[in-house]
This record gives C-alpha cells, structure tokens and sequence, in this order.
C-alpha cells in the first residue's frame, strides 16, 4: 500500500462516546472521501479518543475533508499533519512459510530491519516490525519472496514533529 | 433533596423548560410512557396521521417562527418515516428537535418488535442525534438538542430514547431531577464552539470591495433569515444602493416591492436576477451556499465576479466556488460590522460610480420582465401563474405562504411578491414533494395570527393530503390552492424540453381522485376553479372562511412551462425565456456580441 503521495494525516481528537467512530467513518462516505488507514485508541484523557487518518487528498480537497469533520458535534481538534511535518509510525506483523532451513533467512531479514520474530511454527514464522510506513512496505516486499501466509498492518499513527527554532516557547513574553 | 421522577416526566418537564409550546407527534409501543405526562402538560400536541406530516410540520412552525419545531413519534416505522422530514429540514437548516421512542434498552439490536437503528439511520440527516440509555441523562440531552438544533447553523437534532428508561413500571426510568446550565451545557460540548463573529480584517477587506465595484449584486439565501438579518441586510442595500437576488430559500429576506430587489436567481430565475449575478464584478455572498440550481454550470458562473462569502459554517466556504473574501460568522452580525467598516471608509458617498451598471440593469428588467401567455380572451384556460397572482392580490400582504415542489413552487415563488421575511414556507435543498400541506398546518399553527395559504401540485397533494384531517380536527384553518394540471408537471415538462415530448408515466388525471369530494371527506370547505372567471370569487370565499381548512382546486392549463429556464448543464448565460420574449433576447444577444 503505497500512499507516499495524495494523502494527508489528519489526527482527529474526538469524544469518548458510543458512535462517534460511525459518525466519522459514515462521514467519509457520505461524502465521497477515501480513507487509506485509520487506527483509533483512547488518549491519556479518557474523556476523549484519538483517530489517525490518513485521507486520500486526491479525491476530495483537504480543507473540506477537515471542515466537514470539524462540523461534527464530538470531533473536538483536528491537526493537520502533513507527511513532511509528522513523526509516523505503523506495525506490521506477517506469518510466512519458513521451513526449517529457511528460517535463517527470515530471521535475518526481520533483523536487517530491526524487526521481531514473534513465533515459530514448524513451516512458519511470524515476525513484526514497527516503524515508517516506507520501512514497512520495503520489508513487505521483501517477504513476499518467501511466501506470505497473512499479514496485517495496523495503519499509521502520527504526532507532529517538535519545533526546533530558537525562539520557541519564549514569543509569549511581552 | 433532588426531587425523583421518572424519565418520561423528565423529559416533558426537560421540553417545557426549553420553550416547547407544541410537539406534533404520533404515540406508539415504545413512546407510550412518555405520552401519559403529556396530558397534565401545557404543552399543545397535535395528533398527525402520518409521522411525515409530524416532521414536515415541525419545519413549517420553525419556517414561520423562527423556533424550533417539536416532533415526537415511536420507534422503528416511525421513525423511519420522519426520516424524509429530517433530511430536509438538514438541507435547509431547520432547527428541529425530533424525539423518537427506541425499544428497551436490554432489547437493543436483538431485532425486537419495532426496533431499528434510528440513530445509524438518521446520522446522515441529522446536525446530531443521540441514543439516551440513562434516564438521568435526559434533561442534559434534551437541553443539548435544543443548543444545537438552534446555534450555529440551524438543522436537526434526534433524540432516540429507550421505553425502559421514561417507563414508570421499569426501575431503569428512576431519576433525581436537575436542569443544567448554559456553562454546562457548552462545557459538556468540548467540540461544539460555533463562531458567530467575523474577522475583522476580513471584513475590513469586504468593506473595500465593495465601495470599490462596479457591478455588484448581493446573492442573499436562506441564511440571512435564520440569522434574522433582514433589516441588517436592507441597511446595507440601500446605503451602497446595490441590488439584491434573494435565492429560492431567501424569498422574502429581502422586500420583492423594495427598487433593489431583482428577486430570484437560478435554474427559474428572473433574467434580470440571473443575469446580473452572471455579468456582476463582485457578488456579495450572505449566508447562501453556491446551490447548483443557483450557479447553472459552476465554471461558467458569474467569471469576472470577485466572491465576498459570509457564511456560519465554515465548510460552505470554499465549497464550490473559492472566494477572495471568506468571512465565517453569524450573517447578521457580520452583516451590521461590514456596513461600520463602509461608513468608515466614506459611506455611500464613496461608493464607486455605477451609474452605466444601474442602467443595464433597468433595461433587462424592462425588457424581459416575468412573463406568461395569458391566452385569448374567452379560451377558458386558467393559467397557473395567474392563479398565484390573483391570490396574491387578495390576500393580506403579510400572508404566510408554503408549497411543494415543482412546476407550482417555482411559479410560487415568482409570482407572489414577498414583502416580508418569514412568509415562504418551502422545501428548497431537498425538493420533496408533499411538504406543502403540512408544512403550512405547522406555519399556521406557530402563526395563528396571520393568513396562510398553500400552493400545491396535484402529485404533491396526495402524498400528505392526510393531514387535512389533521388540521380540521385541530381547527387549524389553512387553506390549499391545488394547481391541478393533471401531470407530474416539471416531469412533464423536462420530458417536453429535454426527452422529444416522450411523456413517460407523468400523467395523473384530471378528477382521479375528486379533489373536492375527498377534501370535503377529511371536513374542509372544498370547491373547484374550472375558468378564470371563478378565480377571484372562490379565493374571496375561502378568504372569508376561518372554522376549518379550505382546499380550493384550480384545474389549469397543463400546457404552461415555468420560464425563464436554464436548462441542466447550460451556463447561466445561456438563460432561456418566455417564448413571447425569445426575439427580444436574440436581438439582445446580438447587440452584446
């Protein structure tokens, strides 16, 4: 799933309340916008929830796509993040065939990509790596060679990237 | 000590708090509990015949007044069926609060009797909805709803609410009574801050395009009527002297007898209104959302106008055509800081020199002013845009008036000369048929001071005609004028325009069913309007009566087309008109060229 370009992160703070996930997604296709990953999970306030979505800018402008969030009642903050502007993480975890003789090769691939070897069967193996959504396509395809049995990838997750002028945090003082 | 009550007292107490004089609603299983409170309070409800004509007659209160029209009805079927209201009472922002009964909450998604997902359902046709499944939780939604129906951009709000939690017999229906407070309720809406005031920059901006054009139009929609900005927008008319279209939503925000007014634009609009707006070099945007009916093709709308937008809700901003001056903000306040920053900048006196605009724009009012056939004398054809007229005439100037939709809507709109806001009571973005008699049952209900009559299509009257039963039963004396051309009419007439007059399924019958009969069946005053003659003496008589409702049935001359017309897909310019004015158009367009 290749999505380097067209797409946006949008992190979208809402309330912790029954439905809102189905007034969010249902919003999207109402309105004809396209999702590539949206992953949701509680935030440290469990008043509120924290979506990811990475949103197809190709099929609707973003400024729509983030207003007609904003017009739902429980969406609280949306951030906007570009992929030049945000930190993004992903997990993917994959079982491939790996009979004993190959597993040295899996194991040293996963390696190679600072992955995990999370299980080992007797013709398969199960490894997981966390990182850019880039780092996990080419480790992906890098594991398609041995045979893929299935795969999940949970969808990116993203925070923006810190500021690192000089003058942050100090404008405030009059 | 809080005092205990159940949860269907809560929820009427909670309705009455929040200035509910009447709900129009339909008991049934689930809302049973809450019905048995309603009789010992003040609150009027009115029993409909069909949960539609409930919802659409909540919109019609909430046209007429301003407030926000109360629906009450029972799960599954009935709510179901007040979905079409809800959707449009969305498309035209329409405050409303709709309550729906919802199966017990233990019975919740085990497909129980009556049971279905109102709120899944109904998501996309709601600003908000909300499942209550605590009793203790009803005054606080309610109060909610109500916030929301209201604030911001208008639209409506469901609430779905479980038989256990108002039922007496159920303990689940136990609560300690509270009503919260205004800060309550916005900080219980952390996401929930619509903004009202405009950008003082930008609106210092708008200040200096508009004293700048020369051919300005102000395009005012419904917006300006829900921001109760009608003075505000009149103030800034006359002291820039620039003419104002008032969209399909907007008929009356703005007087149709004021010198400015070039009345409606779009897909039938005046050639005058469509074609300034088109020839404009800066359109002044207040509270209307670019519709398609309005814009024709979109990138061939209005090219040289630079675009003011003032708008509450963000998203219209941008939306379909971007503009140079975005303004988010309640049209009325932003409306009366625009006109501050005009007097700032010099007032009328320095507005641009318009003089060679005003005088283009009187021409094509004189030249292709609004038009029908009238027929020769004696062919015995009533015309339905005469009918309109005549009605016009001789009903009081401040009568409150509803449609359907379709060929009589349009004909509505363009011949009854608006003076007042708060007098057109119609279903614009969703179109949908039948809105007319109910809708105007609601408007009379929140008006009962003034007259109000209905236009309606023959289509259109059977699909709610029902509520005619309604409306004698509660003596809610509105009176209908059936403009029965015995068609689907804009179908028919599409199908003329666009399909090589091959009529497919349009046509409906002239005395199939006898209008008159049935509605004297449901205990109105009916008569039947057979040549122009009889116009005026059954609109006199039904003027006169004020017991019960009156449906007055016009069989008119099914060959009538609505002109002018821009026909789908055509630019705006490319506007078509009355056949008796199509020469004069030509030469028009020659001399241009």
């Amino acid at each position: 799933m290749r999505v380097e370009t067209g797409y946006h992160n949008l992190v979208v703070l809402v309330e912790n309340k029954p439905g809102v996930l189905a007034r969010v997604s249902s919003l999207f296709a109402r309105r004809g916008y396209n999702i590539h990953s949206l992953t949701v999970a509680p935030t440290d306030d469990d008043r509120f929830s924290r979506i990811t979505i990475v949103a197809d800018t190709a099929s609707a402008p973003l400024e729509q796509i983030t207003k007609q969030l904003y017009k739902l009642i429980n969406v609280v903050k949306i951030s906007e993040l570009a992929p030049a502007e945000a930190i993004e993480r992903e997990l993917l975890m994959a079982t491939v065939k790996a009979q004993p003789a190959d597993r040295g090769q899996v194991t040293e691939l996963t390696q190679i990509f600072g992955g995990k070897v999370m299980n080992v069967g007797t013709a398969e193996i199960m490894v997981s790596l966390a990182g850019t959504p880039s780092k996990l396509d080419d480790f992906e395809e890098l594991l398609r060679q041995f045979g893929i049995v299935s795969i999940q990838r949970s969808g990116r997750v993203a925070l923006a990237r810190l500021d690192r002028s000089p003058t942050h945090g100090l404008r405030s003082v009059s | 000590m809080p005092e205990k009550l159940n949860g269907g007292q809560a929820l009427i107490r909670a309705l009455e708090l929040s200035g509910v004089e009447v709900i129009f609603g339909l008991p049934g299983g689930c809302i049973l509990p809450v019905y048995d409170p309603l009789i010992e309070s003040p609150i009027r409800h009115i029993l409909v015949r069909h949960e539609q004509g409930a919802g659409h007659m909540a919109e019609g209160f909430a046209h007429a007044t301003g407030r926000p029209g109360v629906a009450m009805v029972t799960s599954g079927p009935a709510a179901t069926n007040i979905v079409t209201p809800l959707c449009d009472a969305y498309m035209d922002s329409i405050p409303m609060v709709v309550i729906t009964g919802q199966v017990g909450t233990s019975a919740i998604g085990t497909d129980a009797f009556q049971e279905c997902d109102t709120v899944g359902i109904t998501r996309s046709v709601t600003k908000h909805n909300e499942l209550i499944t605590s009793a203790a939780d009803i005054p606080r939604v309610i109060r909610e709803a109500f916030h929301i129906a209201t604030t911001g951009r208008p639209g409506p709000v469901l609430v779905d609410i479980p038989k256990d939690i108002v039922d007496p017999m159920n303990p689940n229906s136990a609560m300690d009574w509270y009503w919260p407070t205004d800060d309550e309720i916005s900080g219980g809406l952390p996401g929930y801050k619509p903004n009202t005031k405009g950008h003082p920059m930008k609106i210092r901006e708008a200040a200096e395009l508009i004293t700048r054009a020369t051919r300005p139009v102000i395009y005012a929609g419904g917006g300006i009527l829900k921001a109760r900005a009608a003075e505000a927008l009149r103030e800034l008319a006359e002291m820039c002297d620039i003419h104002v279209v008032t969209t399909l939503m907007a008929r009356g925000a703005f007087p149709d007898d004021h010198p400015l007014c070039l009345g409606m634009p779009g897909m039938h609009g005046n050639y005058t209104a469509v074609t300034a707006m088109q020839e404009s070099d800066l359109l002044i945007a207040l509270g209307s959302r670019f519709d398609d009916r309005v814009t024709g093709r979109v990138n061939a709308f209005a090219p040289d106008a630079k675009i003011i937008h003032v708008d509450i809700d963000p998203a219209e901003l941008g939306k379909v055509r971007k503009p140079d001056v975005p303004i988010v903000g309640d049209c009325r306040q932003v409306i009366e800081e625009i006109i501050k920053a005009i007097r700032a900048n010099g007032g009328a006196e320095a507005q641009a020199e318009r003089s060679t605009w005003k005088s283009q724009v009187s021409g094509w009012q004189e030249k292709f002013p609004l038009t029908y056939d009238k027929g020769d004398a004696g062919d015995g054809h009533v015309k339905p845009q005469q009918v309109v007229e005549r009605l016009r005439a001789l009903t009081p100037d401040d009568t409150i008036l509803a449609s359907g939709v379709g060929q009589h809507q349009m004909w509505a709109s363009q011949y009854w000369k608006f003076n007042h806001p708060y007098t057109w009571v119609n279903s614009g973005g969703l179109g949908t048929m039948g809105f007319a008699v109910p809708a105007a049952i609601g408007a009379k209900v929140g008006r009962p001071d003034r007259m109000v009559w209905a236009v309606d299509g023959d289509g259109c009257f059977q699909m709610t005609a029902q509520e005619l039963v309604t409306a004698s039963a509660e003596r809610i004396p509105v009176k209908i004028a059936i403009l029965n051309n015995a068609y689907l009419g804009m179908v028919r007439q599409w199908q003329e325009m666009f399909y090589e007059e091959r009529y497919s399924e349009v046509y409906l019958s002239p005395d199939l069913p006898d209008y008159v009969k049935w509605a004297e069946a449901m205990g109105c005053v009916a008569m039947r309007v057979e040549s122009p003659e009889e116009i005026d003496p059954a609109i006199e008589k039904a003027n006169q009566i004020n017991d019960r409702p009156v449906v007055l049935e016009f069989r008119t001359d099914a060959r009538e087309k609505v002109f002018p017309m821009v026909a789908p897909g055509l630019s705006n310019s490319d506007i078509a008109v009355a056949p008796s004015q199509a020469d004069e158009l030509r030469r028009e367009r020659e001399g241009r060229r």
